[in-house]
């Protein structure tokens, strides 16, 4: 009884404090430039988007690795990948070596005679060297923005490659932008305009971002095999890259999965016929 | 323990007869999990859930024992560490989708466990201790998961540790000293880090521990059953082995096709992207949210919005959601009704299932940003889970009209058919007299 009463009470007190919450007045909601100009990413398919039969495509790999080397790596690092993992995406071991060689930034390390700093040639079992020394250099070259790390970016984002495709080809000129509903952006928030050293983008979560448009021109890279470089095919590329970057075990995850479901399913159907035989003399 | 017709352990083999009267560990399996435990005859698959939770704890020591040998808790190189265990270890990937979708499996048995519990009044007399352990086991596995997941450090690490932690610091007086007493420090840094990789680590096993009680507590009155009318005689029941050992085995694999899944092929559905992020303390994330099976609780504590009584918003949402957990250690005595299954109570069967619906709004408004009208939303289904437990539940036998309930389990069973062949029952009568 008395459990019931001091229960009864809390209750009371709790739904009490919550019944007040509820009625309280709420202000009217703040409609933001960002809530109602933000794009979803665009329609686009991927050959690694099924979840169980998915698989990268190496020519589009490689493709989008020439897209990070010579347009996202002169201010994006890549700490977790290595030149070695290239060998994955059907680089042979000698052009692993090559592109370890002529990468355009060395690995800092020590004179092994004097101790004093310097630099080497990458080699195969390096990672990716960083743009930046560190944190503080990057901001200095990015007008204080600093250029996250690219390893992880593809499933750090919602939306994942998608996103990063809609990113880097979704700039747009702020005059005269209209949302989906014809709605023009600049006339509905007078204030929403892009400051200066922000680039407007509709993909982007805030419409306003530091990085300037990296894929600027047709052709900015020639893909070694011939591949017509337009914007939006670099775009696909490199998210494309990213995502493998990112997720570099799932072609083997998802061949591990289907054995693994398919011996499950046989395993479960054995299970199930010898959970019946046991019962068969057993109402229940 | 258990009933007078449960089987007797008999080795065969000189060894284990050699073993039994040295060490009768082989006896106390037999009783516990073998043909030595008599079980309703009509437990449906809900019955198959605690058997799977603690699967899901096996499955998750494992993994997670083999995840601490590459791990590195320093908040440096945490989340390095655990991306080296995603590119370069041998089925590192593996094991690590395996431990973070491992822990939604054991919370998704261990809700449908709770609401089964629920449904057909597993938490009432002779049975109040199996419920009282249970509950002490949801808060532990609670504990766990948080702190595994503080682990990756990665943004949702750092910031939900900052937010769950921050829940001391409400406490008058004496929050801000105990938060950074808990902490080692006034955020969320190294010695956090190391203090939860400790914790993660041991919790486990202490869950283990009391899994170990939950199960004898158990074995004292025996399972409850669909009809939750007590067990009357042999014909009631059957030997756990083979009859539930081969159910079980059933439900083991359908469980695992359902992980495999998750693991496989959609590895960080129930998870979120800002977690690939490494931990900023200088960058707040636009939306924290805590995993899944934390979105009720999350959502009662932001449901409290207004001071009340002199008690400030942030106390009340605090102090309401520890509250919401446990108050299920009152439930026994709140529910007075001497009827446990819902199946004969048609007006706490309705109750339930409004409450089932309640929770799973509740889940959906704390995955939700703090707008309206989630807020709103939020603020009335939590004040239905308090009114349901702490209002509804306690009077609504007054009301009630139960249904008849069946004079035996085997009577529910066989609805006037008889049993096709020998009677069982007579059966083990018979060979149970004969060995006593």
């Amino acid at each position: 009884m008395i459990v019931r009463i001091g229960g009864f009470l809390a209750g009371l007190a709790f739904v009490s404090a919550l019944l007040v919450a509820f009625l309280m007045p709420r202000d009217a909601a703040v409609v933001t430039a960002a809530h109602e100009f933000h794009r979803e990413p665009k329609e686009i398919s991927y050959s690694f988007d099924n979840p169980v039969w998915g698989k990268y495509d190496r020519q589009q790999l490689q493709r989008g690795f020439q897209v990070y080397k010579e347009v996202c790596s002169a201010c994006h690092s890549m700490k977790l990948v290595a030149f070695r993992d290239l060998e994955e995406i059907g680089f042979t071991k000698p052009e692993v070596k090559a592109i370890a060689k002529q990468w355009s930034t060395e690995v800092p390390t020590i004179n092994d005679k004097t101790g004093e700093p310097t630099t080497r040639k990458a080699l195969p079992s390096d990672y990716f060297p960083s743009p930046f020394a560190n944190e503080t250099a990057a901001r200095a070259g990015n007008n204080n923005a600093l250029p996250p790390d690219l390893s992880t970016i593809a499933k750090s984002r919602e939306g994942g490659a998608h996103y990063i495709h809609s990113l880097v080809t979704g700039y747009a000129d702020q005059a005269g932008y209209k949302n989906e509903e014809g709605e023009e952006l600049l006339k509905k928030f007078p204030d929403a305009k892009t400051p200066p050293g922000l680039h407007f983008n509709p993909y982007f979560a805030n419409l306003n971002i530091a990085m300037p448009p990296p894929l600027a021109a047709e052709g900015q890279v020639t893909y070694a095999d011939g591949t017509k470089a337009t914007i939006d095919q670099m775009g696909t590329d490199v998210a494309a890259f990213l995502m493998w970057a990112a997720e570099p075990k799932l072609e083997n995850r998802h061949r591990t999965g289907i054995a693994v479901f398919l011996f499950l399913l046989i395993a479960t159907m054995l299970a199930y016929g010898s959970y019946q035989t046991i019962w068969r003399d057993k109402k229940h | 323990m258990s009933f007078p017709w449960a089987a007797q352990y008999e080795p065969k083999n000189p060894l284990m007869k050699w073993v039994d009267s040295r060490l009768p560990l082989p006896r106390l399996v037999y009783n516990a999990v073998g043909a030595g435990y008599p079980v309703p005859r009509n437990l449906n698959y809900f019955w198959n859930f605690g058997v799977l939770a603690g699967l899901a704890l096996a499955i998750q020591i494992v993994t997670g024992i083999v995840l601490a040998m590459h791990y590195a808790a320093n908040a440096d190189i945490a989340f390095n560490s655990v991306e080296s265990i995603m590119r370069d270890v041998n089925q590192g990937w593996l094991l690590r989708y395996a431990h973070m979708n491992g822990a939604s499996m054991f919370f998704i048995v261990v809700y449908i466990h709770i609401f089964r519990g629920l449904y057909y009044g597993s938490y009432k007399a002779p049975r109040e201790m199996v419920w009282l352990l249970g509950v002490v086991i949801f808060l532990l596995m609670m504990a766990t998961a948080f702190m595994g997941y503080v682990l990756p450090w990665g943004q949702m690490s750092f910031w939900g540790a900052q937010v769950i932690t921050g829940f001391f610091s409400a406490l008058p007086l004496v929050g801000a000293p105990i938060h950074t007493w808990l902490l080692g420090g006034f955020a969320p840094d190294n010695a956090a880090l190391n203090r939860f990789f400790s914790l993660h680590y041991l919790l486990p096993f202490v869950i283990a521990g009391v899994i170990i009680l939950h199960i004898w507590a158990l074995h004292i009155p025996g399972s409850n059953n669909p009809t939750g009318v007590d067990v009357k005689g042999p014909q009631d029941t059957v030997p756990f082995h083979p009859y539930y050992t081969a159910k079980d085995g059933f439900g083991a694999g359908v469980f695992f096709l359902l992980f495999a899944a998750l693991t496989f092929f959609a590895p960080n559905m129930l998870g979120h992207p800002d977690n690939y992020i490494p931990a900023n303390p200088l960058s707040t994330p636009a939306h924290i949210v805590p995993e899944w099976y934390f979105w009720p609780f999350y959502a009662i504590l932001r449901a409290f919005t207004v001071n009340w009584f002199w008690v400030p918003a942030k106390l009340w949402g605090v102090i309401a959601m520890f509250g919401a957990i446990a108050l299920l250690f009152f439930l026994p005595w709140l529910d007075k009704s001497p009827v446990r299954s819902a199946n004969y109570r048609p007006m706490y069967k309705v109750a339930f299932w409004i409450l089932v619906a309640d929770v799973l709004v509740l889940g959906y408004i704390g995955k939700s940003p703090a707008e309206e009208p989630y807020v709103r939303i939020g603020q009335f289904t939590a004040a239905y889970y308090f009114a349901h437990f702490l209002i509804i539940v306690p009077i609504i036998n007054l009301f009630e009209v139960p249904k008849p309930l069946p004079n035996s389990i085997t009577e529910a069973v066989l609805k006037g058919e008889t049993e096709e062949g020998a009677p069982y029952g007579a059966e083990t009568l018979a060979s149970a007299s004969g060995a006593h």
